[in-house]
């Protein structure tokens, strides 16, 4: 261990300020916190609940069902990044539509399925575009090299959410957060910028993070200290990625290719503006799909949502650690390596309790 | 229960993780167990009739990895590695293997041969012959024509060999890897996806490492080799067959820093990654040093270091670099598919 974190532990341990929940948005952000062992390092009356910031986790039931029948559709390929592939849909998820003989393949990059569809042009290659304005940026320049291209065969199944629409409606909704660990990745898109009028707005303060254990220290220790001055300021701890205005670059490259438009987050319901949909002129390459519409239910006893607004620990859900494994999910964050409850299982084991 | 009757069998059956150890304990297990099989050791231990003493250790294990030639090795030479560790795991002499083949059509000749070169190599180094074989070929099937090996192993524990075996690890024993984790897993998974990695395979029979261990006179408890589950999936096992706990120190597990920057590219964790020439050893805290030497006077162990002890307290875990504890978690899902 290195000077730096001592320092940073030695401090956290001796805040003697109000009581303090913080919320880390970013699913990356929970799993290194866990990784690290940093809720041991919390001092009494501090916590730190996860937020709604894991993409596959709030991606509705009705989007699965219609990518999985997508991936049944004849002469059709469904494109997907791995952790969507257990995500429960209404009847079955990914890898089931793949038992099932549909044709369900992995990407690591959404530019893979350029030499995909250039070299099968029989098939059509449905892309299950998912994720917040760090992935959005990439559909963008993909549609830009398939126009260039002349691809005819590939489509987007767009869900894709924006953070700051929703991290609006949350603090609207959940006046018991009292300060936020900005996401990491997304701010490199949008700079630490985009959070100073929810910050106004909501007197809350912000600290955008880096992933290690160092980083994520300094973000606590500096929403306390905010928090303990009264202070509602944006801070930028990781300024060798993250800058104020963000990557403009890619801002413009998402607002070419899409509008804002409503969007269904599941646990939540609609947020306002807070979805991404092609624009009218991209239209060839859109699969329909309507992001706002109303989803099921959830599975009855399903605690997500109250998990991904902070309002209860993934411990908390009577199905956690029994019903609700990672092997055998039933709520959407047990189901990706960036959701509260998988993570919470895989660090602290069945019983949520720590090592 | 990971796969019901009414299910179907999905990759992640095969991925050496939870599932799979569910489908092997709950459908086969129960239904062709005997007090052998039921150690679930990387081979079966079987007294020779007729010659007191000795001990036939045997094995077999199947190969299906993607690409089949890879930096470092190929399907062959896996096939051989495979089976020759898991007799090395259990204190045997590797002596003979058996080679069966399914070839794809369209396979091409030259491939093959190159494939089946790798293997005469691999099984001189490692001192074994190939004494039997079969060859099957079947019909074309989507993508690129491949083949599937399986090999079984026939090997000896001399009397006054150690026995070493998963069930005999205590609390207070220290847990040695051999090298570097995950470099196999690695090298597949960026061979897969066109990435440019500078690893190669660690894929490679441990003959001299194990006989180096084994001669150094050390109480030797345990060892396995580190395949597909990783560090944390095979470590596990054997703490669970040892009903004891194991803690690890995160600080110590080797990684080597392009096999760390591809994982956290990835979101992968090298230590459910898996290695094809790299084994676990469990020795008493007090032989750690000898256990340490010996293995470091191997090229194959040279970089072997010490990655956690056991304990009473039951369970798997992870002392960090900050002095926190967290709990391992053993592989869950697919991980990489068809790494081996």
């Amino acid at each position: 261990m290195t000077a730096a974190p001592d320092r940073l532990v030695a401090s956290l341990a001796a805040y003697d300020g109000p009581p303090a929940r913080l919320m880390e948005v970013c699913g990356t952000h929970t799993a290194s916190i866990f990784r690290n062992g940093i809720r041991e390092l919390l001092p009494p009356g501090v916590r730190l609940v996860s937020g709604p910031g894991c993409p596959v986790c709030v991606t509705s039931a009705s989007y699965i069902d219609r990518c999985v029948e997508a991936a049944l559709a004849p002469a059709t390929t469904l494109l997907s990044f791995g952790d969507m592939r257990k995500v429960p849909g209404a009847s079955t998820d990914l890898a089931g539509a793949a038992a099932q003989g549909g044709d369900v393949a992995l990407m690591l990059s959404p530019m893979d399925s350029l030499k995909l569809a250039a070299d099968h042009p029989e098939r059509t290659y449905v892309i299950a575009a998912v994720g917040f304005e760090t992935t959005a940026p990439a559909y963008a320049l993909l549609l830009d090299e398939a126009v260039r291209l002349g691809l005819r065969n590939l489509r987007l199944l767009t869900s894709l959410k924006t953070v700051v629409p929703a991290l609006d409606w949350l603090l609207a909704n959940e006046p018991g957060l009292d300060g936020f660990l900005a996401p990491g990745h997304v701010s490199v898109v949008l700079g630490s910028d985009a959070y100073r009028p929810l910050a106004e707005k909501y007197h809350r303060p912000f600290a955008v993070a880096g992933f290690d254990a160092e980083s994520i220290l300094a973000g606590v220790l500096d929403l306390l200290e905010q928090r303990q001055a009264g202070r509602h300021a944006v801070h930028n701890l990781y300024p060798t990625a993250v800058r104020p205005e963000g990557n403009p670059r890619a801002v413009a490259a998402i607002g070419r290719v899409y509008e804002p438009c409503d969007a269904w987050w599941r646990g939540l319901g609609v947020i306002p503006g807070s979805g991404l949909r092609l624009r009218p002129e991209f239209a060839g390459f859109a699969v329909p799909f309507d992001d706002a519409a109303p989803d099921r239910d959830e599975t009855p006893g399903c605690r997500c949502g109250e998990v991904i607004r902070g309002r209860c620990d993934p411990q908390d859900c009577p199905m956690f650690g029994t019903a609700c494994t990672p092997r055998t999910p039933i709520g959407p964050c047990m189901v990706s390596p960036e959701g509260a409850c998988g993570i919470w299982h895989r660090f602290h084991g069945a019983e949520g309790n720590r090592a | 229960m990971s796969a019901r009757r009414d299910d179907a069998i999905r990759m992640v059956h095969g991925a050496g993780g939870q599932e799979s150890a569910a489908l092997i304990g709950e459908l086969f297990a129960s239904r062709l167990s005997n007090d052998v099989l039921a150690r679930m050791e990387d081979a079966a231990v079987l007294p020779v009739p007729g010659a007191a003493g000795s001990e036939l250790a045997f094995t077999t294990d199947s190969f299906v990895v993607t690409p089949y030639r890879f930096l470092g090795g190929t399907i062959g030479s896996l096939a051989v590695c495979g089976t020759v560790n898991d007799l090395l795991m259990m204190g045997a002499r590797p002596l003979w293997l058996t080679a069966a083949f399914i070839l794809e059509e369209g396979l091409p000749v030259a491939d093959l041969e190159e494939v089946v070169d790798g293997m005469a190599r691999t099984a001189r180094e490692a001192d074994v012959r190939i004494v039997a074989g079969d060859t099957k070929v079947i019909g074309a099937r989507a993508g690129t024509p491949g083949l599937y090996i399986t090999t079984s192993g026939l090997g000896v524990r001399e009397p006054g060999r150690p026995a070493p075996s998963a069930a005999c690890a205590r609390p207070g024993d220290v847990l040695l890897v051999s090298g570097p984790v995950g470099d196999h897993h690695a090298c597949i998974l960026a061979a897969r996806s066109g990435m440019d990695l500078p690893v190669p395979s660690d894929c490679a029979p441990l003959v001299g490492p194990v006989d180096a261990l084994l001669a150094s006179g050390v109480d030797v408890r345990a060892m396995r080799d580190v395949t597909r589950g990783g560090l944390a999936t095979i470590s596990g096992e054997i703490a669970a067959s040892s009903r004891c706990g194991l803690l690890f120190d995160e600080a110590s597990i080797p990684v080597r820093p392009e096999v760390r920057a591809l994982c956290d590219l990835l979101g992968l964790d090298p230590m459910v990654m898996g290695c094809e020439g790299r084994f676990v050893a469990v020795v008493p805290a007090a032989d750690e040093e000898k256990a340490l030497a010996a293995l470091r006077s191997h090229p194959l162990s040279a970089g072997a270091v010490r990655v956690g002890c056991f304990e009473e307290r039951p369970g798997v875990r992870m002392r960090t670099a900050l002095g926190t504890t967290r709990f391992v978690e053993a592989l869950s899902g697919e991980g990489l598919p068809r790494i081996c």
